[in-house]
């Protein structure tokens, strides 16, 4: 019998319009201020052998000062770090536009977890299965991109963009045509593009966009010549423009002797729509952390793949697996451009994006492209109606959706970062732009097939609410965030070499001593 | 049937959306897709395992056809270490807010930021250097990151890079280091440490590692710092993390730069996908700003004892100036730094030190153990995990040890065989090893049948 008195009635009311969310606070100091000494988190195997005596030369003269936790503490301290993130998921992650957050199924990372233990060295006979799942995996992008072959080797995009330059560099070299020195690029492509060119030995150009939006094709066929070695170009761009003239670009390269590379870091909205080869590109990569659902790890491990036309197949980084009807072995291509990554690829990754495809098969992937495009063009017609938000150049979009606050921002004075900060407030986030903002107070979002149609709603419901509040209230969303981990956080030491501490021991030397 | 993993490929809630859009069809969104691009067919994929359990059943089918290192008694390493992977490493990186975590902000993704300042900064103890990159991918791009910082810190185009470094880093320095930047190698002694015969105000940097391919720690480190130094170049040495526990750090010998591969610090071998890469500095600002890497830092917030973190420097990056900006940064392996964070809290100071005591002290009871039945190389050298031994047959003597379910080493050619040995491995464990040795050696005609043709080894 409860004895106490009411205070609150049945049936529960129903859930506010907005969720009431507030992020993980465990107010978890620096793992170093959990320290006493003695402390351990594990123990490990005694010698059974005599000890080895090291002269002073490769001694360490003194023990690291590493933390001193016993195992409870070190796994309470993480587990708590782990609360305080918003992964895929956890939130409607829509807002981390060109990153393609999709769901990663969980079957998959049983799979992965598969390989924990298989060395890279094995010798071939003995992991014929996970040879044979490269070999497959292989054969689906070739497929998907209309590539010849595809290196499964890179370690993520950017990787896999370098690796696609090192491959026309030694394809210009081996015709003796060495001296091409320029690689053309789009302001909307990743810029991965030019700093991979610019590390490869390249002089950078870049092509604004034009009054339409879309990469200006008169400075194309200014910028082309004797001196192109390729045009490194996304299509859709970070826009989510779909460039319709993509032939003629890629011919005016190949007229000028220079080669095309496609990047495919985000392919989400055209799998099975339309593929690289088609339009005439020589090379591509794509993200299997993007389009083919690995799962993002905070930042990595990742995995790039690199598909090749025929002529630069010689040039595919080694080794590849190659099959003979009955078992499969690695060769190196005659040409190949060496190695961009120890062994044969990020596995785990490749296990997972070989699952993913195969649970979907052509139908499905082509469900998985026109349901991202229909949440793209949903999500954008709901944001779209919240004054203040644009998208600019007024064009069909396909799989993403640059947006700019420039109007709200001009009337409030509150800057598109900050709107995001007070949005995660409610449980989501999102990522304004790479560098520079051509797009004034921009926001980019990209749905994915993964969200429902309730997910949009809350996510746009959102926005509308934090722009209403720039409104009313300009200086109280400049002061979020309100429900997080921390509260808003003065960054401005990290630009000064004197106050700086990339480590907690330059934190201790200059600030605690 | 709605697949499970697209909600909105349900026919009843695609209409209205595409109703509230005010579209036709998803084909209105396509539009600007010229037709002659199209792809008029199905993708010609395998057909689907929609069903999971049918999946699973695939997937079994072709995982199962793998014998991994626990199946087999394996002393492979060359670069992909088989460590003991604390469990509570595997609880950590698996748990779902990590690994679908990506690139919030360090407000809703604060735990991200504080677990990877932690992770750097305790690398930053194991390697007394106070500055320590986020990851890059892996070893090989530490290396070529760090030769790169080399040349633009000291305006050379040269280095002298260590004869004792595989083949593969080689391979990858080549490609990485091209065009504007000479390679020159430093040849390997008799001992099985590096000599170097001239050097010049030419060079950038000296690249050495140790422990070296061989397995062998280098111990003129001082000597080659000041000769980088006296000659305006820097020192630049890779070094496994999971040695520094015994074996000085290269900051206590005058290295300017430190770099390795992470994946010995609590990943499993993940068939090669496990590697990760650090570069360390001191707190110099003109070597700082050449590092690519996101470098994440402690900044104040509102509220007093709340930490915040942010990128210190990130005018350095291409995500701030593009070409302008220092090679170039994007996703590359988090998680595994994250990792090792964990990894070296678990172990702290006593449970590096005692590690390293196991592993150098079982390396050499396993080079005395097969000395009697092949030619062990550098034997007078200090050893760390990996010794080198030369045999009749790297090939016929591998395929036999495979006969007995051991993976011997790595071929590093014909006739020499890389063998690895870490506190996984029990005493037992490399007596069997000897053992097999011993009894592959003494019937080779056996050895050489078993090698067989087909059965060619790899790299």
């Amino acid at each position: 019998m409860n004895n106490a008195e009411s205070f609150a009635e049945l049936p529960v009311a129903p859930k506010p319009p907005l969720r009431r969310f507030h992020q993980a606070r465990w107010d978890e100091p620096i793992i170093f201020e959990l320290s006493a000494p003695g402390r351990r988190g594990v123990a490990v195997p005694e010698p059974g052998a005599p000890l080895v005596e090291l002269p002073g030369s490769v001694r360490r003269a003194a023990p690291p000062k590493l933390p001193e936790l016993a195992q409870l503490h070190v796994l309470r301290h993480y587990l708590r770090l782990s609360q305080e993130n918003l992964g895929v998921d956890l939130n409607i992650d829509v807002g981390q536009g060109t990153c393609t957050m999709k769901y990663s199924p969980k079957v998959n990372d049983r799979f992965a977890a598969a390989v924990a233990e298989v060395h890279p060295l094995q010798h071939d006979d003995t992991v014929q299965g996970v040879l044979e799942i490269y070999w497959r995996l292989e054969r689906m992008l070739a497929e998907i991109s209309g590539m010849s072959r595809v290196s499964l080797q890179p370690g993520s995009g950017s990787a896999a963009i370098y690796a696609n330059i090192a491959m026309i560099r030694a394809y210009h070299a081996a015709r003796g045509e060495g001296h091409r020195d320029q690689v053309i690029t789009t302001m909307f492509s990743h810029p991965s593009n030019a700093a991979c060119a610019k590390t490869a030995g390249y002089e950078v150009v870049t092509l604004m966009p034009d009054a339409d939006g879309l990469p200006d094709i008169e400075a194309l066929r200014a910028a082309v010549g004797p001196r192109t070695a390729a045009l490194m170009i996304t299509n859709p761009e970070d826009t989510g423009i779909f460039n319709p003239r993509i032939r003629e670009f890629v011919d005016l390269v190949h007229e000028a002797g220079g080669l095309a590379c496609y990047d495919q870091a985000n392919a989400n909205g055209i799998l099975g729509i339309t593929r690289a080869r088609d339009a005439g590109f020589d090379l591509c990569h794509f993200n299997l952390h993007k389009t083919f659902s690995t799962p993002h790890a905070c930042g990595g491990p990742a995995a790039g793949a690199c598909g090749v036309s025929e002529d630069l197949a010689p040039f595919l980084p080694g080794p590849v697996v190659a099959f003979d009807g009955e078992s499969y072995r690695l060769e190196t291509p005659p040409a190949s451009i060496g190695k961009v990554r120890p062994f044969l690829g990020v596995t785990p990754n490749i296990v997972r994006a070989y699952a993913w495809i195969m649970a979907l098969g052509a139908e499905g992937l082509r469900q998985v492209a026109e349901t991202a495009v229909l949440n793209n063009n949903y999500l954008m017609h709901k944001v779209l109606q919240i004054p203040g938000a644009s998208a600019p150049w007024d064009r069909r979009r396909v799989e993403q959706v640059r947006y700019s606050w420039q109007e709200l921002s001009e009337e409030t004075g509150v800057h598109s970062e900050e709107i995001g900060v007070r949005a995660a407030d409610f449980g989501v986030h999102y990522w304004t732009s790479h560098h520079p903002y051509v797009v004034p107070e921009p926001f980019t979002l990209e749905p994915t097939e993964s969200y429902s149609k309730e997910d949009l709603d809350e996510y746009a419901a959102i926005l509308a609410h934090v722009a209403d509040e720039a409104r009313r209230d300009p200086e109280f969303v400049k002061g979020a965030p309100y429900n997080q981990t921390v509260h808003k956080i003065d960054m401005t030491p990290l630009d000064d070499p004197k106050e700086w501490a990339p480590t907690w021991r330059a934190y201790v030397r200059k600030h605690l001593s | 049937m709605t697949h499970p993993y697209i909600p909105n490929a349900e026919p009843g809630v695609r209409a209205e959306m595409l109703a509230a859009i005010g579209a036709s069809g998803v084909e209105e969104f396509y539009a600007d897709i010229p037709a002659d691009l199209r792809l008029d067919r199905p993708l010609d994929l395998p057909a689907p395992l929609v069903a999971e359990r049918d999946l699973v059943r695939h997937m079994d089918g072709l995982l199962g056809r793998v014998t991994d290192t626990e199946q087999a008694l394996s002393f492979l390493g060359h670069g992909c270490y088989p460590h003991y992977v604390p469990a509570v490493c595997d609880e950590v990186n698996s748990r779902s807010e990590f690994l679908t975590a990506y690139a919030g902000e360090p407000y809703e993704d604060h735990g991200r930021f504080q677990a990877l300042f932690e992770y750097v900064s305790m690398m930053g103890e194991l390697l007394e250097m106070d500055v320590v990159n986020v990851p890059t991918y892996d070893g090989f791009q530490a290396a070529g990151t760090a030769l790169r910082m080399a040349c633009r810190y000291t305006k050379r185009s040269k280095v002298l890079v260590s004869g004792a470094i595989s083949g593969d880093k080689a391979s990858k320095l080549r490609d990485f280091l091209a065009p504007d930047i000479e390679i020159v190698t430093a040849p390997v002694g008799e001992g099985g440490e590096v000599e170097v015969e001239s050097f010049d105000d030419s060079y950038a940097a000296i690249y050495l590692e140790t422990p070296n391919v061989y397995g062998v720690v280098e111990t003129r480190g001082r000597e080659l710092a000041d000769l980088a130094h006296a000659h305006g170049a820097l020192l630049v040495v890779g070094a496994d993390p999971i040695s520094l526990g015994v074996l000085a750090p290269p900051a206590a010998y005058g290295a300017d730069i430190a770099c390795g591969d992470i994946q010995s610090l609590g990943i499993h071998q993940n068939h090669g996908g496990g590697q990760a890469g650090y570069i360390a500095t001191q707190d110099h600002e003109p070597l700082v700003a050449e590092f690519p890497s996101r470098l994440f830092g402690i900044a104040p917030t509102k509220v007093p004892g709340e930490y915040g973190f942010g990128d210190v420097f990130y005018d350095r990056t291409s995500f701030a100036h593009r070409e302008e900006g220092k090679e170039w940064v994007g996703t590359a392996a988090a998680l595994w730094g994250i990792t090792a964070g964990v990894y070296l809290a678990l172990m702290g100071p006593q449970g590096m030190r005692e590690l390293g005591e196991t592993i150098l002290a079982r390396t050499r009871y396993a080079m005395d153990a097969l000395a009697g039945a092949v030619t062990v190389l550098h034997r007078d050298a200090i050893h760390f995990r990996e010794f080198a031994v030369e045999v009749p047959s790297s090939a016929a003597l591998l395929a036999a040890l495979r006969e007995q379910g051991i993976y011997g080493g790595v071929p590093l050619d014909d006739r020499t065989v890389l063998v690895c040995v870490t506190e996984r491995h029990s005493i037992a464990d490399i007596d069997r090893l000897a053992a097999a040795v011993a009894e592959a050696v003494r019937n080779p005609a056996d050895a050489v049948q078993n090698a067989d043709v087909k059965n060619q080894e790899t790299l």
